[in-house]
């Protein structure tokens, strides 16, 4: 039915505006709740944070001979998924390397401060490249031009213990930026 | 702003739209049975609303699906309110579908020429059914799992595509994986989806019908907008304030109580993770299913035709019966037909709906003193009424009486039985919450994982199962610690291993007891007339000697209060090792006595121990030729299959010893 009609009944326009009123109230409120906690779940992962850099160990003096040649070393951690606990897994990859005679280890993620992609070991073993975007590495880890990536490849503070077991100071830094900034 | 407006308006038209969307006209006026409808499109949005937010957290996997729902409801912010809103507003949109249709029903709104526009309203109606179904089990819990495997072996029994029909619902031959991605793709895709498409053509017909009007019509007309809109939205609100409500209530409750809120247990159940080995005796539908539930027992002994009959050919000309209500209503009775018959539905659905209720807890409001006798000659006589008439000394009036009485014996006794299966899936579910709550989370494996890898969830199952027809657990402080122990033929193993369990037994009252040696074959052991003898010699046993043996023997089960002083538990193990003493059968440490006699007394109660004597109570370490009846659990020798793994035997120790993850 069209309501091309005038309204039925003269209605007094002050009791029209607060029925008005009252209707866009009483259902914006209903609807309020299942957005709202609709909105309030979405937002939780805003309140969970990356967990802090600690030492991991990853490997031993001996697997990395001090050829100056860049080795990559997976590094294992406790995990927690959400819901999931890994014990032990995977989270990410390091280059360790060691100077002639030198008893200290370099540490550089293998993680492009570019866009995030994993970096790789050229042939031969001259320089880093990242194969996502073509940014290149000296095995300094230092920028080769032209390269996108906007910094050098993030090196990480490294530990040797007296028994010869090798510790990295694992984290992840912000992808993209010019400055090396902790965070994914 | 009004420069936007026509612009847009020049483009799209939307004035018109929105003005013919507001300013119907609403013949005689706004009234309130006109709200149920449109009470039905708001339920639906908010299912769509927490629906995708949820979806966007949830994983439909069998090792994931309890685990996320446990994360939303537990980790997530708003979690709680978010999938209790969506649960309970499922169950307000059922009430909500019966009161729309009742009123259309009643009102004869499904005549001429509204039949179409009543058809879409019956499927859409079986459509927002078959959601509440498929959600069900999505939390792939306990509840839903059971349930679930009820309703698809149901539609298992239809003729001829009937294991096809399951198979392709089940994503497979069994339950898994794909079970929860087909009922997800169902429940959140192809149902919504095909709802959204039958209710915008609803919508559009009731339009062109307009409203059906109430008559008489005594007042003037009406707009929609915004006399009925007011009077729809307040309805809505009441419905959501229900919904917020029943989330609320307990927690408003609990503060006035002074507790503490947890919100994670505020709102919708999630019960223990879904276990294809586990029996879950307090299975039952969602409560707007369990008429057909209990309907489904009036066939009961009729085999699978009689389910055919209950779960498919009865419902199925009910809904015939209601999609032909438009064409019976043209026949003279017919509108009062279909109203007499909707009504009587209706109470048949309650009446259904109260028996299966009464049914299941009547035990909470039966007066079990009066069934006192009863229950004794039931239990005597095992039912049988020749026994009956036997125990009442032949008196054929009182038998017939106490029969009477047997199937109220039965029927409190069933309804005992399932609270007490509501309590423990309840408890269930309480402690997979908490172990997924452990900092370490729930491992890959999933969370069932962690509840079969828990004493305290496994061991009193297993204990039921493979100790509980000899030995009792039981607190002997319990009120039922007499008659519990009275039937046990082995002793009470409940504290084994702390001081109290060890006083007890060098109790000379006790030991022959029922708690300790009184049913075994060792009553009249060494043991025993040591206890009730030699200890009673206060020369050689003082009290001090006593309490220093308790106190040794339970710092060998590592149970020891760590107020007790070192010298006494030095002083005790003296003692238990002395030759002249326990040490003359009991081998302790390096004592010298050979084993055989009597159990070695080393590590007494320990877990090591206790894993032993189950895996093998007649090695020499423990009864050897003496033991009574106990059975080897552990691994065979002669190669048989054991009784219990060597995990299980852990856990039933763990759970003696009370070692269990505590929050």
């Amino acid at each position: 039915m069209k309501a091309d009609k005038p309204v039925p009944a003269a209605e007094d326009s002050r009791r029209r505006f607060f029925a008005k009123a009252a209707a866009i109230a009483c259902g914006g409120l209903a609807t309020l709740a299942p957005v709202a906690a609709g909105v309030w779940t979405f937002l939780d992962p805003l309140r969970r944070k990356s967990a802090a850099a600690t030492f991991l160990p990853v490997t031993d003096l001996s697997a990395i001979p001090d050829d100056g040649v860049p080795r990559q070393f997976a590094i294992v951690a406790e995990r927690v998924d959400a819901w999931t606990g890994f014990p032990r897994d995977p989270i990410g990859a390091v280059y360790l390397r060691r100077q002639k005679g030198s008893k200290d280890v370099e540490a550089l993620t293998a993680t492009c401060p570019h866009a995030g992609c994993f970096v790789d070991l050229e042939p031969g073993a001259r320089s880093f490249r990242c194969p996502c975007h073509n940014s290149s590495f000296t095995l300094d880890g230092e920028i080769v031009e032209p390269s996108p990536s906007p910094r050098p490849m993030d090196s990480l503070e490294c530990r040797v213990g007296e028994n010869g077991q090798v510790a990295v100071k694992w984290a992840t830094f912000r992808a993209g930026i010019a400055e090396k900034v902790c965070g994914s | 702003m009004k420069r936007l407006g026509d612009f847009f308006d020049d483009r799209t038209g939307w004035r018109a739209l929105v003005h013919e969307a507001l300013f119907e006209r609403v013949p005689g006026g706004a009234r309130w049975r006109y709200v149920w409808g449109s009470t039905l499109v708001f339920a639906f949005m908010t299912q769509v609303v927490t629906g995708l937010f949820l979806w966007a957290s949830y994983s439909a996997s069998s090792q994931t699906a309890w685990e996320s729902v446990w994360y939303i409801q537990h980790e997530m912010a708003g979690g709680w309110l978010l999938r209790g809103i969506h649960h309970f507003m499922a169950q307000a949109m059922v009430v909500l579908l019966a009161l729309h249709l009742l009123q259309v029903v009643i009102d004869g709104a499904y005549k001429a020429p509204r039949e179409v526009n009543f058809w879409l309203g019956l499927v859409l109606m079986m459509l927002v059914l078959g959601m509440a179904l498929t959600g069900y089990l999505l939390p792939w819990d306990q509840k839903g799992y059971w349930a679930t495997r009820v309703a698809t072996n149901l539609a298992g029994i239809v003729p001829f595509v009937g294991p096809q029909i399951q198979q392709l619902v089940l994503g497979g031959p069994d339950y898994g994986h794909h079970t929860l991605t087909r009922f997800f793709a169902l429940h959140a895709g192809f149902l919504p989806a095909t709802l959204v498409l039958f209710l915008v053509v609803h919508l559009a017909l009731f339009r062109r019908h307009g409203l059906h009007a109430k008559q008489p019509i005594t007042k003037p007309d009406g707009l929609f907008w915004p006399d009925q809109l007011l009077k729809d939205a307040v309805a809505m609100l009441a419905v959501m304030a229900v919904v917020l409500g029943v989330i609320l209530v307990p927690a408003v409750r609990t503060m006035l109580a002074g507790g503490e809120v947890v919100t994670g247990e505020l709102g919708a159940e999630l019960g223990a993770p879904a276990d294809p080995s586990q029996t879950y005796a307090a299975a039952r539908p969602e409560w707007y299913f369990l008429f057909l539930f209990q309907f489904l027992k009036v066939f009961e002994g009729w085999g699978a035709t009689g389910e055919f009959l209950g779960a498919i050919v009865v419902p199925g000309l009910v809904m015939g019966v209601m999609f032909l209500m438009p064409i019976i209503g043209n026949w003279k009775l017919g509108h009062r037909f279909n109203i007499a018959f909707t009504l009587g539905l209706f109470a048949g659905v309650a009446m259904l709906t109260g028996l299966a209720l009464n049914e299941d807890y009547s035990a909470l409001w039966t007066d079990r003193s009066k069934l006192g006798e009863a229950t004794r000659l039931f239990d005597e006589t095992d039912g049988d009424e020749r026994k009956l008439l036997a125990a009442v000394g032949g008196d054929a009036t009182k038998a017939a009486a106490i029969a009477r009485q047997f199937s109220a014996v039965e029927k409190f006794r069933r309804s005992e039985a399932f609270l007490a299966a509501v309590r423990t899936a309840r408890a269930d579910a309480e402690r997979a919450a908490e172990l997924a709550g452990r900092p370490e989370r729930i491992p890959p494996g999933g969370a069932l994982e962690l509840v079969r890898s828990d004493p305290l969830a496994q061991g009193p199952r297993l204990f039921a199962q493979h100790c509980g027809s000899c030995h009792a657990h039981i607190d002997p402080a319990s009120p039922d610690a007499a008659a519990v122990l009275a039937k046990a033929s082995a002793p009470n193993l409940h504290g084994f291993g702390t001081p109290s369990w060890m006083k007890g037994l060098l109790d000379p009252t006790r030991v022959a007891g029922p708690a300790y040696f009184g049913n075994t074959a060792h009553k009249d052991g060494d043991m025993v007339s040591f206890v009730t003898g030699d200890l009673q010699d206060e020369d050689t046993w003082k009290p001090t000697d006593i309490e220093a043996v308790i106190a040794a023997m339970a710092a060998e089960a590592g149970r020891v209060d760590s107020t007790v002083p070192a010298a006494t538990i030095a002083h005790g193990r003296e003692l238990v090792a002395n030759e002249e003493r326990c040490g003359a059968c009991h081998r302790f440490g390096d004592n010298g006595t050979d084993l055989g006699t009597a159990c070695d007394l080393t590590g007494w109660g320990s877990r090591v121990w206790i894993v032993g004597i189950i895996s093998d109570p007649a090695h020499e370490r423990f009864y050897g030729d003496s033991n009574d009846r106990m059975p080897r659990f552990g691994k065979a020798v002669d190669g048989g299959i054991a009784p219990l793994t060597d995990e299980q035997i852990g856990l039933l120790a763990d759970w003696l010893r009370g070692e269990w993850y505590r929050r």
